[in-house]
This record gives C-alpha cells, sequence and structure tokens, in this order.
C-alpha cells in the first residue's frame, strides 16, 4: 500500500498525536476499568477520582467511545 | 433470576454454575437490546449475548470489583456485540481496496490568506508523512493507514490475525515514534496545534 495519506488524514493524525502520552491505556485495561465511571455517569453522579486516563482513552478511541455511550444507554434503561 | 451478590456472581460462574449462567446471560440480552438499540435487530442481541456470556466465562479474573459485576460484564457484552457489528460491516471490504480508493487524485489545496501559515502547514504535514514513511513499520504503517482511512479496529484485527489490544499497542507505538519524530524535527506541540488551527480556519 502505496498510496499517499490526505491531507485531511495527516491533519487528523496531528491532532491525535498532540492527543498522545506514554502512559495510555489499552482498550483491554480501559475497558475493565471503565465500569465505576460507568454507573456514575448513568447515574448523573460525579465520577470517580483518578480517571484522567480513562478520560483520555474515551477521547482518542472513537470505538471506546461508541461503546461507552452504549453502555451508558443500558445502564440508563436498567 | 434471584438477586446475587458481585461476589455469589463470580463464585457461580467461576463453578460453571448453570442457573447463574443462564441468569447472566438473560441480563446481558436485556442490556444489548437497549445498548443496540437502532444498530441491529433484537435476535441479534440473543445471539451476541450467548457470545458475550463466553467471553465473560473466559475473562472472570479480570473483574477488579470497582464496579457492579454485571456493570463489568455488560460492558464486556457491549464490545463483543460492536465488534462484531463493526466486522460484518467490512465483511466484503479489503484494506487494499480501502487504500486504492484513497490513492485517486486529491484535491487542489485552497489558497490560503497567509502564505507564512499555509508553508508552516505544508512542512509539519510533509514532515509527517516523511517520518510516517521512515519511522514505522510496514505493519505499523498498513495499520495507521486503515485507521485513518476509517476501519475499525475489530476489522483490522481480524484481517492480520491480531487482537483489538495488541493493535492498539502496535497504534499506540507508532503514534509515539510518529510525535517523538517531529519534536526531534523541531515542531514542538505548540507548533503543531497553531498549524492546525490555521489548517482548520482554511
Amino acid at each position: 500500500m502505496t498510496a499517499r495519506v490526505s491531507d485531511d488524514q495527516i491533519r487528523d493524525l496531528a491532532g491525535v498525536l498532540l492527543a498522545t502520552r506514554p502512559d495510555e491505556l489499552t482498550c483491554d485495561e480501559w475497558l475493565d476499568r471503565i465500569g465505576a465511571y460507568a454507573e456514575a455517569t448513568a447515574a448523573g453522579r460525579p465520577v470517580p477520582p483518578n480517571s484522567e486516563l480513562l478520560e483520555h482513552h474515551l477521547a482518542i478511541c472513537p470505538e471506546c467511545r461508541e461503546e461507552f455511550d452504549a453502555l451508558v444507554a443500558a445502564l440508563k434503561a436498567g | 433470576m434471584t438477586e446475587k451478590s458481585d461476589e455469589q456472581w463470580c463464585e457461580l460462574l467461576a463453578a460453571r454454575d448453570g442457573p447463574a449462567i443462564t441468569d447472566l446471560r438473560a441480563a446481558l440480552c436485556r442490556g444489548l437490546a437497549t445498548a443496540l438499540a437502532g444498530r441491529a435487530d433484537a435476535s441479534a442481541a440473543e445471539d451476541f449475548a450467548q457470545e458475550a456470556t463466553l467471553r465473560v466465562l473466559d475473562r472472570l479474573d479480570s473483574f477488579r470489583g470497582d464496579s457492579r459485576f454485571l456493570t463489568w460484564a455488560q460492558a464486556v457484552a457491549v464490545r463483543v456485540a460492536f465488534s462484531e457489528l463493526r466486522k460484518a460491516r467490512y465483511r466484503d471490504v479489503s484494506l487494499d481496496a480501502l487504500a486504492a480508493a484513497r490513492a485517486l487524485p486529491e484535491p487542489a489545496a485552497p489558497n490560503a490568506p497567509d502564505p507564512g501559515a499555509a508553508l508552516d502547514r505544508a512542512t509539519v504535514f510533509g514532515t509527517l508523512r516523511h517520518l510516517i514513511e521512515t519511522e514505522l513499520t510496514d505493519k505499523q504503517r498498513a495499520v495507521m493507514r486503515a485507521e485513518l482511512d476509517g476501519v475499525p479496529q475489530a476489522v483490522i484485527a481480524e484481517r492480520l490475525g491480531t487482537n483489538r489490544n495488541a493493535l492498539y499497542k502496535l497504534g499506540h507505538d507508532a503514534r509515539m515514534k510518529l510525535k517523538t519524530g517531529l519534536e526531534a524535527a523541531g515542531f514542538s506541540a505548540d507548533v503543531v496545534r497553531s498549524v492546525l488551527a490555521g489548517a482548520s480556519g482554511s
């Protein structure tokens, strides 16, 4: 695959690089830690302290963001 | 379904207790019906709940106890269902076809009001393109391009014979290389931020 990356894609990538940090959670690490944060969000309570890495992953991983929104919807309905 | 404490859930499921497994599957199915609303039909929730139940049983040791057990299990179920839906959406699409689509001629860049800003942007973007070609491994480059094309991680992982967690680590290593490379080339975060602010306004 030698196709050129478009300007729009390079701009998006540069934005992601600005948010990139050495200590990010992987998707599985995030999954195993998101429960209490999701419960608080669904209940409208303050999120647990020390949630910075969870929120960073939510900001940088659109797939986990989509799953989080669906999980919160399920918790609210339950 | 009888109410269970988190400890009871863990003990019963670790012992592969049949009624507890049935209760878990029913709870996951109810949650998925809401989580998947507008994305899949009700029968899909039942199918995904079956697969999710097996995944939860496999991953019981990963439950940390900082949320309700069923919340954690539901998060696992949502991961299973959304991954399968994403894979289904891309079942007939090859990554090479996506790359070929991207190879179509790009539109000419609009005239920037500030030639200096356009030069900065071209330099940063050019450096980033160069770093992608020179600093990343072939696998990192292929993953990064697929991600930039919007291909879900579950799909890329499946095509490459790996899993989403390993793929995230690979992508993270690649991003760290590019970030470090940009800084080494003299483009600090402030410079990149400034260029992006200008790019979004052009």
